[in-house]
């Protein structure tokens, strides 16, 4: 079974993103890029599983722009096999990356997707339910147990009041969720080798995508800041002030 | 205009953020009301003022609110609708883009504020920056975060109640089973008051010690990425930008260094108290009153103080 893994190219998490000045968006020129966190976590268990003998062959893919070509190799490193790169725009939504990993399936026919959860830039959270949905396939959203076995595979997912179990038919889409497993540190040799690695290189035109945005950003502002308060000596001044100054007691 | 919201629900009960997904719809024009599942929740969505109908999918496949299913139905219902709307809850997130995807429409997740029928608030890069987008999408999809709007309220209405035939179900799901976790507690993200820890509270069994201050307050309790990594309190209790986004009238934050993660999650309280031991701990800088010092002597003297 082939495991197809889509990695996205995002402000790295330790950045406190700016905004722009003109309003425009959030600045990313000069800003040290990574890939996505959950998506470490996906090519993470897609390595696994191929090391535990149930998937064959990882291949990874990233919609972006040309640079988005180091997370590709960030992710043969940790260890997937080989990589395809479709330039397009830099965050490219949703529906357009969903269209474009369809396209992937009709070439690379996978037996499951696992994508990150959410992409920590635009935290849309909507990526793989609608791959599942273009597909008609089984949805295991927000994983945090992927277990593979007899043509099913089954899911413990991270829900609101604790966890869900659902078991889904192969060929499906999993999201990976922060507990699904913690993901290595590519080794130097492994980076060297991953240069080696093979990495396609395609146009979402290509692939007879319309890539054209539906949402069209009108501003992008600063959300209003906090003001810090003040820091009490005891207990007893924090417990007067919460009951005559705040009101919330 | 008539918007289809889906109503998420657990145990018999409709989510507090489901009803304040009501709120967010009614803004846009008439509000329609689709209930998988349950009977009695069905019974409970009439109540609702400002509901105009509600339409229920009692067939047993919708029984678990899976997606595949249910991401069928609400297309095969969406003709009659200009907008289809959920909370931004397990179950929206996990059904509305699927939807959306089948519909061929971009969803719009976690909005917080609606400026009309084609533009929308919501926050990217955890809360850090604020997107006001516009769709040019024929219908819209979308979620609406339950902090952002009031819930609408639970009783005053007499909507009628419409049984919808099911859709094809794409059969390539199962539901296995749901692991909740029993809590008397009220629910996290509507809680009056909110007391969370973080990796400061150092072991499953001293997270405790946040427990008899938590009775006082009649507060859920809350907690770090470490905190549910480490294993101190299940994945339900994170808050954050990828766990539950809060919004009370007092967050206590015990142990937490106030990553911008963390933030994203309950930056919006009206009134935050942290108690760190660490005087730099970049939560300090959202919180309106702060202790340093060791929360192990704080807590317990503080759950005394309010005796
Ligand atoms: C993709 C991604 C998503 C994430 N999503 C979330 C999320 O949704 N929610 C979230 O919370 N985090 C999230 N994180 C993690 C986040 O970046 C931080 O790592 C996390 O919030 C840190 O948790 P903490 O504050 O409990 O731990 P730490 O940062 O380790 O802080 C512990 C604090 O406790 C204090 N302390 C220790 N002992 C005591 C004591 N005895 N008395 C008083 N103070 C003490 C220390 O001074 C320190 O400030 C995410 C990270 C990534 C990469
Ligand atoms: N441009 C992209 N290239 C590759 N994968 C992507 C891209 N955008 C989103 N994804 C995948 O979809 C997941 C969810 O992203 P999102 O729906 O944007 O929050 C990410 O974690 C990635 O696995």
């Amino acid at each position: 079974m082939k495991i197809v893994v889509p990695v996205k190219r995002v402000v790295d998490y330790n950045i406190k993103p700016r905004v722009k000045a003109d309003g425009s968006g959030v600045e990313t020129t000069g800003v040290k890029m990574s890939m996505n966190p959950f998506d470490e976590i996906a090519v993470e268990e897609a390595v696994r599983l191929k090391e535990k003998g149930v998937a064959s062959e990882v291949v990874v893919v990233s919609i972006g722009v040309q640079q988005a070509q180091d997370t590709l190799r960030t992710a043969m490193a940790m260890g997937a096999d080989r990589a395809i790169l479709v330039l397009s725009e830099e965050s490219p939504e949703p529906l357009a990356v969903a269209k474009v990993l369809k396209a992937i399936n009709e070439k690379e026919q996978p037996g499951l997707f696992i994508l990150g959860k959410q992409a920590i830039d635009d935290d849309m959270n909507a990526t793989g339910q609608m791959l599942a949905g273009l597909l008609g396939w089984g949805q295991g959203t927000f994983a945090g147990k992927v277990e593979v076995a007899d043509g099913r595979v089954k899911v413990s997912r991270e829900i609101d009041g604790g966890t869900e179990d659902v078991s889904l038919a192969l060929p499906a889409v999993v999201t990976a969720d922060l507990r699904l497993n913690e993901p290595r540190y590519a080794s130097l040799p492994n980076i060297m080798k991953a240069r080696k690695k093979p990495t396609e290189t395609l146009k979402a035109e290509d692939l007879g995508v319309d890539m054209t945005r539906r949402l069209t950003v009108v501003s992008v502002a600063e959300p209003q800041q906090r003001q810090a308060g003040v820091k009490v000596g005891s207990v007893g001044e924090l417990v007067e002030k919460l009951r005559n100054e705040a009101k919330v007691i | 205009m008539t918007a289809l919201v889906l109503l998420d629900h657990e145990e018999g009960r409709i989510r507090k953020s489901a009803l304040s997904a009501v709120t967010a719809a009614s803004q846009l024009g008439d509000v329609h009301v689709l209930v998988a599942g349950d009977a009695a929740v069905a019974q409970a969505a009439a109540a609702i003022p400002g509901v105009a109908k509600v339409l229920h999918a009692a067939d047993a496949q919708y029984a678990h609110e899976l997606a595949e299913p249910l991401a069928a139905l609400i297309v095969s219902l969406a003709g009659g609708y200009d907008q289809i709307v959920a909370a931004a809850s397990a179950v929206g997130k996990n059904v509305l883009p699927r939807a959306a995807a089948l519909l061929d429409v971009q969803p719009i997740p976690e909005v917080v504020s609606i400026v009309d029928a084609e533009t929308f608030v919501r926050p990217i890069y955890a809360g850090n920056a604020l997107a006001t987008v516009r769709s040019s999408d024929a219908k819209k999809v979308l979620t609406v975060r339950g902090s952002a709007f009031d819930a609408a309220p639970a009783e005053g209405g007499s909507a009628p109640i419409e049984t919808v035939a099911p859709a094809t179900n794409p059969n390539v799901s199962e539901f296995v089973a749901v692991h909740l976790s029993d809590s008397e507690r009220p629910e996290l993200e509507s809680a009056r008051v909110v007391v969370s820890g973080g990796r400061g509270l150092q072991s499953e069994e001293k997270f405790h010690i946040l427990e008899p201050l938590a009775d006082k307050l009649g507060a859920a309790i809350g907690a770090s990425r470490a905190a549910v990594d480490s294993g101190f309190v299940p994945n339900e209790f994170q808050v954050g930008q990828t766990g539950k986004i809060v919004a009370p009238e007092l967050y206590l934050a015990f142990g937490i260094s106030g990553a911008i993660q963390h933030l994203a999650g309950m930056k919006d309280s009206r009134v935050i108290v942290a108690v760190n031991k660490d005087p730099e701990a970049p939560i300090f800088q959202v919180a309106d009153y702060g202790i340093v010092g060791d929360l192990f002597e704080i807590v317990p003297a503080l759950t005394e103080a309010l005796n």
